[in-house]
């Protein structure tokens, strides 16, 4: 997982990007979405060696489960929210990133409500 | 790579397509060109999707989404 190899793909798009670019705008937008999302996968793949250092960690310190996987799901959607945001403003579309990032919030926040409960009420159980 | 061949497939269709472009538009048939163009955005977003449905599929498994 060495930087040159993303390195080496994403320069090798970016020329063919500006080659396309002039004649046809619509397979650049489909080149660099295939180009990001290359990158992603192989990304992604390396994530799940970090999500299991983390879970152990967590159960170390007796966190409860629910946290974590809630934190996960948050950062999953930020995540892919960015993605295709940027992808759509790449293209030109900066009105629909926007609408993209924003459902991404909200749909974040309806995945944080339950924590902030939960956390609530061991406040109110202190006093 | 597999995933690599991926981009310079793409990055092929399309050269090959503004070439026969050109050539369609110095034959005066604007019309056909376009269909052309037509037809490979359809063949390169196939090969998009299903790379695509991957990404989803691994991003699902791993944040558990």
């Amino acid at each position: 997982m060495d930087i040159l190899l993303f390195l080496g793909i994403s320069l090798v798009a970016v020329i063919l990007l500006t080659l396309l670019r002039q004649e046809l705008p619509e397979l650049a937008v489909l080149l660099s979405t295939v180009v990001g999302v290359i990158i992603l996968l192989k990304l992604v793949g390396r994530l799940t060696e970090l999500i299991s250092a983390f879970e152990y960690l967590a159960a170390k310190a007796q966190i409860n489960e629910v946290y974590l996987e809630t934190l996960f799901k948050v950062m999953g959607v930020a995540y892919l929210a960015g993605f295709g945001g940027q992808i759509c403003r790449d293209a030109g579309e900066g009105a629909l990133a926007l609408k993209l990032e924003l459902a991404g919030k909200i749909i974040i926040l309806f995945l944080a409500v339950p924590i902030m409960v939960a956390i609530l009420e061991m406040v109110l159980r202190i006093f | 790579m597999p995933d690599i061949n991926i981009i310079f497939k793409i990055a092929g269709v399309g050269i090959l397509i503004s070439v026969l472009n050109i050539i369609l538009k110095q034959a005066e048939k604007e019309e056909q060109a376009q269909l052309l163009t037509l037809a490979g955005v359809v063949v390169v977003f196939l090969m998009v999707i299903q790379l695509i449905y991957r990404l989803f599929q691994d991003v699902r498994a791993v944040f558990g989404l």
